[in-house]
């Protein structure tokens, strides 16, 4: 297969594979949260101030000082990549046209030169805090072969398009395939594995918040 | 007149001068990004140079390609084509027909066994036998392989013989093939397009004359000097490209302050062509000035890579979900909601109560 089938491929059939796949795990994990099956909170809600779903969405937003100072790499880090990670994905003219075309929703993009800066501070992120993981024994001991998976599903898409954008490497043409099929990969296993926090995030840190929140308790 | 004599006697009996020649030398010599003293050297080797008798073949094409190296208007550079070589066989231009044509292609490779050019436009049928192009009762596959045996090298004009093009594309009825599916062992230079821009043959019909070899090949065997950058590198909407300034239609805002044409499925990006340089009719235009995309004639496929329309970046075709998957998914979804449900009941069931007299035991 030449690079344009290649390109080609990944454009038709590839995306459509990584896309049924991406539905099919969505629904599965959809069902299953939704099916957890809690039991209906019969107890009157004891409801007090600064004690909900919303403020539980920002309080755990904002590390805890304490915690923060052990372990800043994973806080800063952490941010700058995935605020990196949604100027990247979410704010390029490239890829906006793609969620227009399958979704029809559509919004201003930013330069080209403000997106290779942010795919190059979200790299050196990225790799600073898997440098943090693998020297710090606890993070090590705790850390599974699905987070490193993560790590490596989110970096390669992020990495294949910044080459092929500046022609590193490979041929343009091969290199934008194969970002596409970095990120097909990235959609595929998303549902499946931690990477689903993308979608459950907000969510469940709202469900968490409101929950405690019948209970009285503010966290 | 002999047909053979060379390159420089031809030139002065069309009245052709000397500095318009070298001109010509100093054009071709920057154009193939040869160093200064190259312009010397090929005029100096040109002038002298034997014209090769050349044979132009055609398969299944559309006679675009030819066109677009006879149709202009005022003597170019492109002309310097015909001067450059003797075309002892092409079936639009020459005048004999019938089997008066096929001999004088029967002469000419008998004469300059092993020394003629082969240019070929046009790709090879090769399915049942190849009867679907036949010229003289012969088939394109047949006729390809005698002329090509003699050739000192081939020129493969346009995207068909370089690639297959349109007649490659799904579902290829014909079986077409390029010619260097066909023909190993033998040089063979692309020079792809739909059309190919003239100079590009010029050019490496000039270094072919003066260094006795063909220039420089990036891995789809077309040269580099030409198809060395893509469309997109060598835009002069570049800029707006950067800036994520886009038409987004034809007759907006965008499209009359020429910004990119991006999102209109423009394929610069991934389009090797010289197109944005040298340009098209005299230096006048390209494509993209013009306030189309470019189509990426010039790469292979280039007809089943989605529509002409539809930005780079999105699906070639539209989405072909696959119902399936949304019913497995519900069922998958819904399979577990149930396991997960009797592992819950299973624990409820067995679970035992323990008192503080069991725990202090």
């Amino acid at each position: 297969m030449d690079q344009d089938l290649f390109l080609t491929w990944v454009r038709s059939t590839g995306l459509n594979i990584a896309l049924s796949i991406f539905v099919l795990g969505m629904l599965w994990r959809t069902f299953e949260i939704y099916t957890l099956g809690r039991k209906p909170d019969l107890a009157a809600p004891r409801r007090r101030a600064g004690a909900s779903g919303l403020h539980t969405m920002l309080r755990r937003s904002i590390p805890e000082s304490s915690v923060f100072k052990r372990s800043p790499i994973s806080y800063v880090g952490g941010y700058i990549f995935h605020i990196g990670l949604f100027i990247v994905v979410l704010l390029f003219a490239q890829h906006i046209k793609l969620i227009q075309s399958i979704t029809g929703l559509s919004w201003p993009s930013l330069p080209a030169q403000f997106i290779d800066f942010a795919a190059v501070v979200t790299l050196a992120a990225m790799l600073l805090v898997l440098v943090d993981r693998i020297s710090k024994p606890v993070k090590r001991f705790l850390s599974t072969f699905q987070d490193y998976a993560a790590w490596v599903l989110t970096f390669l898409p992020v990495l294949t398009g910044y080459l092929a954008t500046k022609h590193l490497l490979l041929p343009y043409t091969t290199m934008l395939a194969l970002h596409i099929l970095c990120a097909e990969l990235l959609l595929i296993f998303l549902p499946f594995t931690k990477l689903i926090h993308v979608f459950t995030l907000w969510a469940s840190r709202w469900y968490n918040g409101d929950t405690n929140s019948k209970k009285g308790v503010a966290v | 007149m002999n047909e053979h004599d060379t390159l420089g006697e031809r030139l002065a009996q069309q009245g052709i001068s000397r500095r318009a020649f070298l001109k010509f030398c100093a054009a071709i010599a920057s154009m193939m990004a040869l160093p200064p003293g190259a312009a010397t050297a090929i005029a100096e080797t040109l002038v002298k140079t034997t014209r090769p008798s050349a044979i132009w073949l055609s398969f299944q094409e559309c006679t675009g390609c030819t066109e677009s190296l006879t149709r202009s208007d005022t003597p170019t550079l492109e002309n310097m084509i015909f001067n450059m070589i003797s075309l002892d066989y092409h079936e639009t231009l020459q005048a004999a027909s019938g089997y008066g044509a096929e001999k004088s292609r029967e002469d000419a490779m008998k004469k300059f066994y092993g020394k003629y050019l082969l240019l070929v436009d046009g790709s090879i049928p090769l399915r049942d036998g190849g009867v679907y192009s036949t010229v003289a009762g012969r088939t394109n596959l047949d006729v390809l392989q005698e002329v090509a045996k003699g050739a000192a090298a081939i020129i493969a004009v346009g995207t068909c013989s370089s690639f297959g093009g349109i007649p490659e594309a799904k579902p290829n009825p014909t079986g077409a093939v390029p010619v260097s599916d066909i023909i190993k062992d033998k040089p063979i230079i692309n020079v792809s397009g739909c059309p190919p821009i003239p100079v590009v043959i010029t050019g490496v019909l000039a270094h072919y004359l003066t260094f006795g070899k063909l220039p420089a090949l990036d891995d789809l065997g077309r040269p580099k000097s030409f198809y060395g950058e893509s469309i997109h590198d060598r835009c002069y909407r570049r800029p707006f490209y950067d800036q994520g300034k886009f038409a987004k239609t034809f007759d907006d805002e965008g499209a009359r302050n020429g910004w990119c044409l991006f999102e209109l499925g423009c394929k610069g990006p991934i389009t090797h062509n010289a197109c944005a340089t040298t340009k098209w009719n005299g230096g006048t235009s390209f494509p993209i000035e013009s306030g189309h995309g470019c189509l990426g004639c010039s790469e292979p496929h280039f007809w089943d890579g989605g529509s002409f329309y539809a930005p780079l970046s999105t699906p070639t075709s539209p989405l072909n979900l696959a119902t399936e998957a949304v019913v497995a998914g519900a069922a998958v979804g819904a399979a577990v909601t149930i396991a997960n449900r009797m592992k819950k009941n299973t624990a409820k069931s067995e679970h035992q109560t323990a008192t503080v007299a069991d725990l202090e035991k």
